[in-house]
């Protein structure tokens, strides 16, 4: 479709009679309160999925969202109301529900709109009709078949598939008049394996910022497959994992869900400007080894956690975080920044027209080092390499951060020996990194399929790392 | 906020109508539609002064459409006549390219909920914003002035949702209810030289009057997290662990997600094929009762019509049965159990001892307060998960504990349950006391 902001308010205001008069009316009438800032974010989005079980495509969802969420900012306060109908007077009265939040009086104008530019890192295409259903259907059986003919012990496989558009288009008291068009698809594929009356599961899958041809190409929907009976057949023969703390060594890529918990959350401009994250107040400070350099870039072409701009209209950046060790800065969202005194780094997101923006992450990664990976292996004398995880969580208060694996080996004199079963592993994280002695040279990106929550909304991420060894992360298994 | 259900719940009928009939237009042999219609506003008060207002305003259609035993879904939150013809024909589309599934269709017409008793689950509470901040504002300066040591605040919330729900489908069964839930939250930071630490407490209930008064709240938020402070590591070592009631709920929920159909179906549990066999000590009875009246997890039916009823999931240890909708009850040749779309309130029986009795009993062990992550194989029962707590010695709370993690499997720890609590949490759709387990391995330093 058009990404420009006239064929955005084609889509999102022209069929509803409104006009850009009207927006600067509505925005008018909240700042006759005492606002600092009120913004009008518009939205239509279209997703569906399409799931495989026992052979075959049993169920096919298709929905559509479309709404108007406004908000008044004052100070520290935030007023916010929605509606699901695109259309003048239900404008109006959730513009009249968020300005409550403040007195009445003040009268600030409206900034002159200036329409932002922002990136151009994905087309402005919807991925539901790049491939006809049909195809889709095919896909999903071809995956099934051929994991299936993969090993005789493979028992069920679910595999599913799903895309989504979203077009947004904003519009605030600061002058931000911004749209985008922000395509999504994602492919899924999970396998039971059974051996001798014992059951485990692997999944693999990915996902990315263009449409479904993505998984056609290079035959990445078959890799997932392979993936995910490769990780259960491994689960198969896992003993059981060790617990306590020893050295740990974590793969590159997706084990990068690490710097998401144990530093990305706590790093977020609302927890730091509240003074609640263990990282609050330590800017310049030393909260990594001199080998550590972390980033939030937000404008990696097509990735999943790239954005065009934020849901304020910001265009996002590439932030540093950590440079060798030192912490340098926070990610913010407008309202934060501005309480802060510093620049918004366009991490404002929010999940929904329903949903109030807050400070969040894009794509989080560290900087590669120098070592291979295998000298890093063969650096440990008794420790763990876990190279695959699932999700993870952290109280960003007192720092505590949890991740578990669910592919990890023993490491016994510098050789990786045998599968061990999946385990949380805890740490602290303003002390994690400062335990990292060796970064490899093999930085690596996930592939496509994380999603992170925050009080209650679920956005898009990535997350990436090289190879890197932490000396000292607590794994909890079961043999002691 | 309260408004006239009767003609909220005609007009969500009169849609789920239209959706039926434009389905039975378009050639499907049979439809359903899932209706609601929710509102309600929610605000925070940071140390004394508002943080955020929100109003709420949601409302949807999720319509399924078949064809023979070709299935179809569609949903829009837009009830005008175009939207609803757009979302039932992209329904019938997908239904035209999905496979003959011989498992796919509504659930038995015998099965319809005939009678749907009124469970008193509607209170709605006439809050203004004004009233809700004073209210939140109450039980934050009551957290933050309980002791010099609560430094910060993440502020305490009021929150008050009312909604209607509809299901309908081409057996001709249509019904509704409408509830409400109200809730008071507080979750304030204390600090001491070795760091900051946060907890919380809320309080939830379809009733205002049943919440607990905001100096409750308040007041319980700051206990749990000045408790917290000094918290260390232990050593690694295997001993009993004592979950409090509070996340004690978690466990029958992982034995609750082993049991439901489509993890049997999908072969992905280890209760698969436990049926009938002991999978507790005898001691052990849970029941699921979805008609208690004024609860949050009550239901007259489920999300296919089909009447719900109270049975015993566990009884004398025995698990009695599985948690399943119609589709997983036809893929494993058995009958609806009324849980499509999940379960309506389990109790374990509480047992004679709070949880200091269980203290005493366990002697010197783990307690637990918090769990971190999501390190739970169903398909294994294999269990690691980040904890905090405190260290008991003799019966007695030694010192706050941190950064450690808990593992074992759930098919042994059921097995080695010891006792459940009296001091049962009542407030989720799932009721436990504290669990005493015999023991699992606790990794620190």
């Amino acid at each position: 479709m058009d990404s420009s902001i006239d064929g955005v308010q084609g889509l999102l205001l022209t069929p509803s009679g409104l006009g850009v008069s009207d927006l600067e009316q509505v925005l008018s009438g909240i700042m006759r309160h005492d606002v600092d800032y009120a913004d009008l974010y518009f939205q239509a989005s279209r997703f569906e999925s399409w799931t495989l079980e026992d052979g075959i495509v049993t169920d096919g969802v298709h929905s559509v969202e479309r709404g108007v969420g406004a908000r008044a900012v004052s100070g520290e306060k935030s007023g916010f109301a929605y509606s699901d109908e695109i259309a003048l007077p239900a404008l109006q009265e959730a513009a009249i529900a968020a300005r409550a939040i403040a007195r009445q009086g003040a009268d600030k104008r409206v900034q002159a709109w200036s329409r932002t530019e922002g990136h151009h890192l994905y087309l402005p295409n919807d991925p539901l009709g790049s491939l006809n259903d049909k195809a889709k259907i095919d896909l999903l059986e071809m995956l099934d078949r051929e994991a299936r003919k993969l090993d005789p012990r493979v028992k069920q496989v679910i595999a599913s598939l799903a895309g989504g558009n979203d077009v947004i288009l904003l519009a605030a008291s600061d002058g931000t008049y911004a749209a985008d068009v922000r395509p999504l698809v994602r492919l899924n594929v999970s396998v039971i394996v059974e051996q001798d009356g014992r059951r485990e599961q692997g999944s693999s899958g990915g996902g990315c910022r263009r449409d479904y041809h993505y998984f056609i190409d290079q035959e990445r929907g078959l890799g997932y497959a392979k993936e995910a009976v490769r990780q259960a057949l491994i689960n198969l023969e896992a003993q059981d994992a060790p617990a306590g703390t020893m050295q740990v060594v974590l793969g590159s890529g997706w084990p990068g869900v690490l710097l998401h918990e144990a530093i990305g959350h706590g790093l977020e401009g609302d927890f730091n400007r509240k003074g609640t994250s263990a990282f609050s107040g330590r800017v310049g400070e030393h909260v990594a080894s001199d080998l550590c350099t972390v980033v939030d870039d937000g404008t990696l072409e097509h990735r999943r956690g790239s954005l065009n701009i934020d849901d304020e209209g910001v265009p996002s950046e590439n932030t540093v975080l950590i440079e060798n060790g030192v912490l340098k800065g926070y990610m913010q969202d407008k309202l934060n920044a501005r309480l802060m005194g510093v620049a918004s780094t366009g991490n404002g997101r929010r999940e929904s027209y329903a949903h109030l923006p807050m400070p969040r992450m894009t794509n989080t990664y560290m900087l590669p080092g120098k070592h291979a990976p295998e000298e890093i292996i063969a650096s440990v004398r008794n420790g763990l390499y876990a190279v695959n995880f699932g999700g993870g969580q952290v109280d960003i208060t007192s720092g505590k951060f949890v991740f578990s694996a669910s592919e990890a080996y023993m490491i016994e004199n510098g050789k990786v020996t045998y599968p061990v079963k999946g385990a949380t592993l805890i740490g602290n994280g303003p002390d994690v990194l400062q335990r990292v002695t060796m970064v490899g040279d093999d930085l690596a990106l996930d592939a496509g399929v994380g999603t992170c929550g925050k009080d209650g909304q679920s956005v898009p991420v990535g997350v990436g790392q090289p190879t890197m060894l932490v000396d000292g992360l607590t794994v909890g298994g079961t043999n002691v | 906020m309260s408004h006239d259900i009767a003609a909220v719940q005609a007009s969500l009928e009169a849609v789920a109508e239209q959706v039926l009939q434009l389905a039975k237009g378009q050639g499907a042999t049979a439809a359903e539609a899932a209706l609601s219609e929710e509102s309600g506003l929610s605000v925070n008060v940071r140390l004394g002064e508002v943080e955020t207002i929100e109003f709420n305003k949601d409302k949807g259609v999720g319509i399924t459409v078949y064809f023979g035993k070709r299935k179809g879904s569609a949903s829009t939150a837009d009830f005008s006549a175009t939207a609803l013809e757009e979302a039932v024909r992209a329904a019938c589309s997908i239904a035209t390219f999905t496979a003959e599934d011989p498992c796919a269709g509504l659930a038995d017409a015998d099965r319809m909920a005939t009678d749907i008793p009124d469970l008193d689950l509607y209170y709605p509470w006439d809050v203004t914003p004004e009233a809700a901040i004073e209210l939140a504002r109450e039980c934050e300066d009551v957290a933050r002035g309980f002791d010099a040591q609560i430094s910060n605040s993440e502020g305490a919330g009021i929150s008050s949702h009312q909604g209607t729900r509809i299901y309908a489908n081409s057996h001709g069964f249509v019904g509704g209810y409408s509830t409400t839930r109200h809730s008071m939250s507080c979750s304030v930071i204390a600090e001491d030289e070795n760091g900051m630490q946060r907890d919380y407490w809320y309080s939830v209930a379809r009733d205002r009057n049943q919440l607990e008064t905001a100096t409750e709240v308040g007041r319980k938020s700051a206990q749990r997290t000045l408790q917290r402070l000094g918290g260390r590591r232990v050593d690694t070592c295997k001993v009993p662990v004592l979950f409090a009631a509070d996340v004690a709920g978690s466990l029958v929920s992982h034995m609750i997600t082993a049991i439901r159909g489509g993890s049997l179906y999908r072969e992905s549990s280890f209760l698969l094929g436990r049926l009938d066999e002991q999978i507790f000590p005898e001691f052990v009875h849970i029941h699921e009762q979805p008609h208690m009246k004024k609860v949050l997890g009550s239901a007259p039916f489920d999300s296919e019509g089909v009447a719900t009823y109270a049975r015993d999931l566990v009884r004398d240890g025995v698990l009695q049965g599985y948690v399943l909708d119609s589709y997983a009850a036809r893929k494993l040749s058995m009958e609806s159990t009324g849980n499509s779309g999940g379960v309506h309130n389990v109790l374990i029986e509480p047992g004679e001892l709070d949880q200091q009795g269980l203290l005493r009993e366990m002697g010197t062990g783990l307690l637990v307060t918090e769990l971190l992550g999501m390190g739970v194989n169903i398909v294994t029962g294999d269990y690691s998960r980040g904890a905090a707590g405190f260290w008991v010695e003799n019966g007695e709370l030694a010192y706050p504990v941190e950064e450690i993690t808990i593992a074992s499997n759930l098919s042994d720890m059921f097995r080695q349950l010891q006792a459940v609590g009296s001091d049962v949490d009542r407030r989720g759709n799932i009721k436990s006391g504290s669990w005493l387990i015999d023991a699992m391995t606790v990794a620190g330093t």
